[in-house]
This record gives structure tokens, C-alpha cells and sequence, in this order.
């Protein structure tokens, strides 16, 4: 069975790091899965754990007064369930639900933050990986925007 | 070139705005097109437009073409009824080389009306499956009632031999397929970057950041090829109406590679 230690390793955000500083995060994760239909974010709740997919499929969505739970995106391999966790006041600001059975390793959120305090390197490093993830994530939220498949003829 | 006379065969309403109309000859037939070539449809009295072709009658002398009513021309080509007659001039431009595919993965990126010009280099692919490594199919669409070619869509998502990922910008919660823009799929596309031909068509933006991201993955350039659409009048690189730096669009493309146009991209249409 491979160690948190090697998925983190393998996982696309982490994937250039130093060993050592794999180790030093490996200690933050454990194992967790979601059967389908579960609940893994709530809109709100404190930021404790964020969740590194490994396989399956999860969405994303924000409650809209009269209109329900909105999609905002799926989630799949590779990707990461909870960007707030790094910025106060640690709260969750979307809800996310597994919509097919996933696996992802849970990083606990306080363990980190303490460990990027701590070691300047790894916290530059992380920082560094969870802002080009939310750059891409703004990126394809601005083009989402554009509604570029509409017919917008005059 | 003067149209020759098609009679519309079948017409099938793909989407509220969108039509697929398949067409025969009357007298005379025009040369067989290849997958990502286009032909001027002319609406007696209204005018003529550029329009790809989106099915190939297979040595029938028929043809399918997708058509979204934006304007007067367009408006006038999705209201044709079954034995209507139009005016067709054609092949023109160039289409997906496939060729260039042979012995890599084939990865087909289609952002909304832009799977329509893929629609046949799909079907070639498929007709020639073995020449290809891994072959991919993403498709990126409005909302889950935006999606076209439904039926083939579900046809090529049960085969073994194929990956075909669809996401939409917007859906409601019943919806248990991807949201997302369509660039999200391709870090989860799998093939083999280094060793990819893609073929891209959708609006321009969509192609931009497709492109960009592919080159990023180590697609090289000169294996992403995007179908532009630039307005048209003669198609034949007369007029210049068309004119993208120094490319034509109507004869040196639609179909370019994305090293020729990565910075044309840039220049505003006319
Ligand atoms: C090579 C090529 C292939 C094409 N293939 C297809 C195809 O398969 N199916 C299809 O439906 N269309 C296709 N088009 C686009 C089509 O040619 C235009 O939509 C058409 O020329 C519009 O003519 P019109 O008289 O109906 O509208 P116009 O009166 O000329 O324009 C009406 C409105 O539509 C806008 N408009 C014009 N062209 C476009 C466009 N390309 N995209 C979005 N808005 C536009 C105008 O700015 C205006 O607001 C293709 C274009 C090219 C160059
Ligand atoms: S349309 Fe006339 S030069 Fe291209």
C-alpha cells in the first residue's frame, strides 16, 4: 500500500516538491472516501479538512435564496475540494457533494497552516501550488462568465 | 463559380436556433469535401454564407450542414423546408489534416456550435480507428439543453475504443455529467501530450485558451490545429475580405495551426 507520503507525491499540485517537504506535509493527511451522494463541504462550516481527489467525482455548488443548491463545477482526479482553508476566518464559502464514490486524501487544515508557519519553505511552496490552482480556477469562472457559446447576435 | 442547385432531403431542429439540414444535388454535383472544408450556401434572395460541413454523404453526393440562425442569411437557410431548393458553391479551404494524426493520440476539443465542423473528422477517425493512437472527445456546451448530436454523442460514449468527457458551463442539480469550461477537461484527457495532434473548433476565446493550455501540456504547436471563422464574401482569396495577416482565410485554412495564428488571433475582425 503506498504511503500519504507517495499519493501526496503522485497528486498534480504537489508533484514537484521536494521529498522532505512531502514528508513534512505527509503527516497533515490521512485516507478518507465518499460514497456517492455525500456530503463533504458545507457552506459556512469551519475549514478544517480540504480533500485532494484521487479518483471519483465531486461537485461544487452555493446555496441561492430561492433557488436551491447551484452548480458551480465538478471536481474530478487531480484536483482539490476546499481553497479556503489557507485564509481567515477558515470557513467554508461553497458547499461540495460527491456525486460519484471518491477517494481523496484529507489534509488536516490547522496541521498545515501551523507546519507553513513554521518552515518558510513549504509554506512558499504551498501558497506558490494553491495560487496558480486559484488562478485557473478564476480563469475558467471569467470564461464561464462570458457565456461564450451563447448567440448573442444582434 | 456560379452555385449549383441542392435540394434540402431531411431537416432535423438540433436546437431552438440551430438547424441540420441534409442535401442532394438537383443537376451537376460539386467535388466531394473533406472533413473541416466549408461551402458558400446561398439563399435565393437573401444572400450567401460560409458554412462548414458537419456530415458527408459518403460518395452519396449528399451533405449536412448545421446551421445557427444568427442573421438574415442564416434565419433564411434554418426556415428552409424539406424540397427547398439552395445555391451551393464549394469545397473551399482546407480541412482537418488528419494525416498529421497518424500514429499519435487524436484529440477532438469542440466548444458548442464548433462540433459541428468535427463532426466529420470524428466519423473519419472512427471509420479509421486503427491509425490512431488514444482518440479523445471533449465537448464543451451552454447548459445540458444546449448539447447537439445527442444520439451519436451517446453512440461514441459507449465505445471502448474512444473517450468522449462532455461538460457544461450551467446545469441544474439533476445534472450528474461535468460543469466547468471545457480548458478543465484537458489535464484530464488521456493521452499523451508530447505525442498529441489536436483538433480544436469553437468560438475564438474558447480555441485561444484551449490552445495555450494544450501548448502548455506539451502539445507542440504545430499539431493543434483550430478552425477560424472569419467573415466571407468570395472564398476564393479574391476579395481579401477575409484576410487575417498574411493568411487567407477562405484558401489557407479554415484550419490553421496554432503556430501560424497564435498572434493573428489577436487582430479584430474587419
Ligand atoms: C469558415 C466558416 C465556417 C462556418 N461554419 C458555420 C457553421 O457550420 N454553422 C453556422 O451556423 N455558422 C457557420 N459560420 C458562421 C456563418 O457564416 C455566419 O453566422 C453567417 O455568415 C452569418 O450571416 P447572416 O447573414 O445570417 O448574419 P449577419 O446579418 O451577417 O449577422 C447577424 C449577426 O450575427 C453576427 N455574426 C455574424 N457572423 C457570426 C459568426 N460567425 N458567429 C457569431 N455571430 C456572427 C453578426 O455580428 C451580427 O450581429 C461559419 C463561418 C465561417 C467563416
Ligand atoms: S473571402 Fe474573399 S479573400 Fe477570402
Amino acid at each position: 500500500m503506498k504511503s500519504i507520503r507517495d499519493l501526496l507525491g503522485e497528486h498534480l499540485l504537489f508533484r514537484d516538491f521536494h521529498p522532505d517537504l512531502l514528508e513534512l506535509m505527509a503527516g497533515c493527511g490521512h485516507n478518507v472516501h465518499f460514497a456517492a451522494g455525500e456530503q463533504i463541504l458545507t457552506e459556512g462550516a469551519p475549514a478544517n479538512e480540504f480533500y485532494l481527489i484521487r479518483s471519483g467525482k465531486a461537485s461544487v455548488g452555493v446555496t441561492v435564496p430561492n433557488r436551491g443548491t447551484v452548480l458551480i463545477e465538478t471536481l474530478g482526479p487531480d484536483e482539490v475540494i476546499g481553497v479556503s482553508w489557507p485564509f481567515p476566518p477558515y470557513r467554508w464559502e461553497f458547499s461540495s457533494t460527491a456525486i460519484d464514490p471518491t477517494s481523496a486524501i484529507a489534509m488536516d487544515a490547522e496541521c498545515l497552516r501551523n507546519k507553513c508557519d513554521q518552515e518558510p519553505l513549504l509554506g512558499y511552496q504551498v501558497f506558490k501550488s494553491f495560487a496558480r490552482l486559484m488562478r485557473d480556477r478564476l480563469q475558467a469562472t471569467r470564461l464561464q462568465l462570458l457565456d461564450l457559446y451563447g448567440n448573442h447576435a444582434g | 463559380m456560379t452555385p449549383v442547385l441542392y435540394r434540402v432531403e431531411a431537416r432535423h431542429q438540433e436546437l431552438a436556433d440551430t438547424v441540420t439540414i441534409r442535401i442532394a444535388p438537383i443537376a451537376g454535383q460539386l467535388a466531394d469535401p473533406k472533413p473541416g472544408q466549408f461551402e458558400m450556401l446561398l439563399a435565393f434572395g437573401v444572400g450567401e454564407v460560409p458554412i462548414s460541413i458537419s456530415g458527408l454523404g459518403n460518395g452519396s453526393g449528399e451533405l449536412e450542414h448545421t446551421i445557427r440562425s444568427v442573421g438574415a442569411v442564416t434565419k433564411a437557410l434554418c426556415t428552409t423546408a424539406v424540397g427547398d431548393v439552395i445555391g451551393v458553391r464549394g469545397p473551399f479551404g482546407v480541412g482537418w489534416d488528419l494525416d498529421r494524426a497518424t500514429g499519435h493520440d487524436l484529440l477532438i476539443v469542440a466548444g458548442g456550435l464548433g462540433l459541428a465542423p468535427l463532426r466529420p473528422a470524428m466519423l473519419e477517425a472512427l471509420t479509421n480507428r486503427h491509425r490512431f493512437g488514444r482518440l479523445v472527445l471533449l465537448v464543451g456546451a451552454r447548459d445540458p439543453g444546449s448539447l447537439m448530436f445527442v444520439r451519436e454523442l451517446e453512440q461514441w460514449r459507449g465505445r471502448f475504443d474512444i473517450d468522449v468527457a462532455v461538460t457544461v458551463d450551467a446545469a441544474p442539480p439533476s445534472w450528474r455529467g461535468d460543469v466547468g469550461v471545457v480548458t478543465k477537461l484537458l489535464s484530464r484527457a488521456p493521452v499523451d501530450f508530447g505525442n498529441t495532434t489536436a483538433v480544436v473548433c469553437g468560438p475564438e476565446v474558447m480555441m485561444r485558451f484551449v490552445a495555450a493550455g494544450l501548448a502548455d501540456r506539451g502539445v507542440p504547436p504545430g499539431q493543434i490545429l483550430l478552425s477560424m471563422e472569419r467573415n466571407m464574401r468570395c472564398a476564393i482569396g479574391h476579395c481579401g475580405h477575409c484576410q487575417l495577416g498574411p493568411e487567407f482565410v477562405c484558401k489557407d485554412g479554415p484550419v490553421f495551426p496554432w503556430d501560424r495564428m497564435e498572434k493573428l488571433m489577436l487582430v479584430r475582425e474587419r
